[in-house]
């Protein structure tokens, strides 16, 4: 069958270089970039800021959670907070009664939330778009209160929370527990970014996807839609809540207040701010959601919340589909330059 | 679609039972009889065409064999089954694919993701497979990928394969529709006014086309269209609706003629 000319002409845009190398070429590049620097970040660094990208990573992996959700399956959660507490008091309940060592809870709190997202995302797909967002607020505000219920004090410590000890470079590693913990969330981001990279183009993937698009058609070419959705939902909490376990791990504490509404919406901020549906965007997100606030106060203590509102609404302004169009339109614009420059 | 994997699969049965018959199918809307009483047979291996006025009911036949509206009497059986009882995402699996009227597709998804979605059933994996790549599932994900090269290729799709399908002209947007209800490999092909928003020389050639899909592939096809032209030269059937009610069924020529259908389409008709 003959091509037509308006296809011919789109055609050229189908395998696009950019100075020469491949996308995926040039992702493999920036990837192995961006690890070696990872890796050789915190030893010039001093103990508190390799602690604060270590929150980083953490923001980031719970980002990256809620865009499985609202950017691959299109479903909106403003109770992200929640899983995030629930991983840290996985965490911190099996550390602190039980003595469970720091890393085995970790699978613990993902298998915990999982179940918890998933139950959670069973009723939830009757609500849709903004009745959802209704429905997720209600877990978010309801949870702090739910941690501080006397019946509970005895694992969760009530108001007062969990402390939780540090813990050492294990095999006697010349390294400080702050480093340390870096580098075991940089092995975990890395593993959770890569699983996630590749549901994404998978099968599964494609069925998120195709979901969010158009959820009839969907249906119509086979796609168990309730069953997928309550599965976004529980792996989407599962990421969350690895990133509350680590989170208890790295700040050495958790209570019931460290985990409001407040917490949920800066995830959403930062999934924002880094780009809908773009996985790497969630590394964005975590930066920004973790140093612009302080930015803010550094610019003015009274005022802090006004400057950091006036810095979102500039982002929003100059990348108004996140970091993933404007990461887009960059690399546009380099490609054209060095073509024209041929 | 690789013919050897499924020779002629609807024109290998000829036990002399319809591939899909609709009994008496009613659907209401609140106060309209969108169907009322809609009785037809189609036998493997036809391409049958569904006609009538705006409104005359035939994409809600069409969604109630994707199961997407029920019937409030009657009965739909494919391969002498009824499909009543399955809920809409178990329709693709026993075979009945379609594309849709006002276009359906993955606005932000690819040509060839698209199309693969479509092929959805025909490999099985799970959250966690997926997620740490097992090779079983990858190449399983692979031969999929080569089927859907070669579906995206017969249709002249090839060099779009990796755009955004948002992008495209909707005529191209009908054929990324064909594509992706192709990959599934059916048995009925449910087609809802594929000649939408083509030029005359395109239709000739979608004409072509869907005998070709048919002749190729021994799929069977139920056929919604508005250009006489394209269904009088395509079917071997056909059947004319209007508000609800078969006002006719048989050959083209028949039903060409028919005066019921010329006063249904003058809008004269009062059933
Ligand atoms: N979901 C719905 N809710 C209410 N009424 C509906 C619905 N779907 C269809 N109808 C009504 O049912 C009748 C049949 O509509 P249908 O879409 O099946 O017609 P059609 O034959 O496909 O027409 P066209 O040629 O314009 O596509 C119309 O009166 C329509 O308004
Ligand atoms: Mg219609």
């Amino acid at each position: 069958m003959a091509v037509r000319e308006d296809i011919a002409e789109t055609a050229v845009a189908a395998t696009p270089r950019f100075g020469g190398l491949t996308v995926p070429a040039w992702q493999r590049l920036i990837t192995i970039a961006a690890l070696l620097v990872a890796l050789a970040l915190p030893l010039f660094l001093k103990n508190f800021h390799v602690f604060q990208l270590t929150l980083v990573m953490i923001y980031s992996i719970a980002i990256l959670g809620l865009n499985l959700l609202t950017g691959i399956n299109g479903q909106f959660s403003l109770g992200h907070s929640a899983f995030y507490a629930i991983g840290a008091y996985t965490t911190a309940v099996l550390m602190d009664r039980f003595g469970v060592p720091y890393f085995l809870t970790l699978p613990a709190a993902g298998i915990v939330c999982l179940v918890a997202g998933f139950l959670f995302g069973l009723p939830a797909l009757r609500l849709e778009g903004l009745y959802l967002a209704l429905a997720t607020f209600a877990l978010a505000v309801a949870t702090p209160q739910l941690l501080k219920l006397s019946i509970f004090e005895h694992w969760t410590g009530g108001v007062q929370g969990i402390v939780i000890i540090k813990p050492d470079a294990p095999f006697g590693l010349p390294l400080s527990q702050d480093r340390w913990l870096y580098y075991f969330t940089l092995a975990i981001l890395v593993l959770m970014f890569a699983a996630a990279m590749r549901l994404v183009g998978s099968r599964t993937g494609r069925a998120l996807k195709a979901i969010r698009d158009n959820p009839l058609a969907a249906k119509a070419m086979g796609v168990d839609t309730a069953l997928y959705k309550s599965l976004a939902f529980g792996v989407s909490a599962l990421y969350t809540g690895v990133a509350g376990s680590l989170g208890a791990i790295v700040v050495q504490f958790v209570a019931p207040d460290s985990f409001t509404f407040f917490l949920a919406v800066s995830f959403l901020v930062g999934l924002v701010v880094g780009g809908v549906g773009w996985i790497p965007g969630a590394l964005i997100g975590g930066i920004f959601i973790m140093y612009i606030p302080n930015l803010a106060e550094q610019v003015s203590k009274g005022l802090a919340w006004a400057v950091y509102g006036v810095i979102l609404i500039l982002v929003i302004y100059v990348m108004p589909t996140g970091a993933a169009g404007f990461v887009r339109l960059v690399a546009g614009r380099l490609n054209r330059l060095m073509s024209s420059n041929r | 679609m690789s013919e050897a994997s499924r020779p002629m699969a609807g024109l290998a049965r000829d036990d002399g039972r319809p591939l899909l018959a609709v009994s008496d199918v009613v659907v209401r809307f609140g106060g309209i009889v969108a169907l009322d009483g809609i009785t037809f047979d189609l036998p493997a291996g036809r391409i049958l065409g569904l006609i009538g006025p705006n409104g005359a009911g035939k994409t809600t036949l069409f969604n109630c064999l994707s199961r997407l509206y029920t019937p409030v009497s009657g009965d739909i059986s494919f391969e002498g089954e009824s499909i009543l009882r399955r809920p809409p995402h178990r329709i693709a699996e026993i075979g009945i694919g379609r594309t849709f009227q006002n276009l359906a597709l993955f606005k932000g998804m690819t040509v060839v993701d698209n199309v693969l979605v479509g092929g959805h059933t025909r490999t099985r994996s799970d959250f966690f497979s997926d997620a740490l790549g097992l090779p079983a599932v990858r190449d399983r994900d692979r031969g999929l990928h080569h089927d859907a090269k070669e579906i995206i290729d017969y249709l002249g799709l090839g060099p779009l394969a990796r755009l955004p399908v948002a992008g495209l002209p909707f005529g191209t947007q009908k054929r990324v529709e064909l594509a992706r209800a192709l990959v599934m490999r059916p048995k009925l092909l449910l087609l809802d006014e594929p000649a939408g928003g083509l030029n005359h020389e395109e239709v000739a050639e979608l004409g072509r086309l869907i005998r070709r899909i048919r002749d190729d592939h021994g799929i069977t096809i139920l056929l919604v269209e508005h250009h006489m032209g394209l269904v009088m030269s395509v079917s071997d059937i056909v059947v004319a609706l209007n508000f609800g009610r078969k006002i006719c069924e048989g050959a083209p020529s028949a039903v060409q003629q028919d005066p019921a259908v010329i006063a249904a389409y003058l809008g004269t008709a009062k059933t």
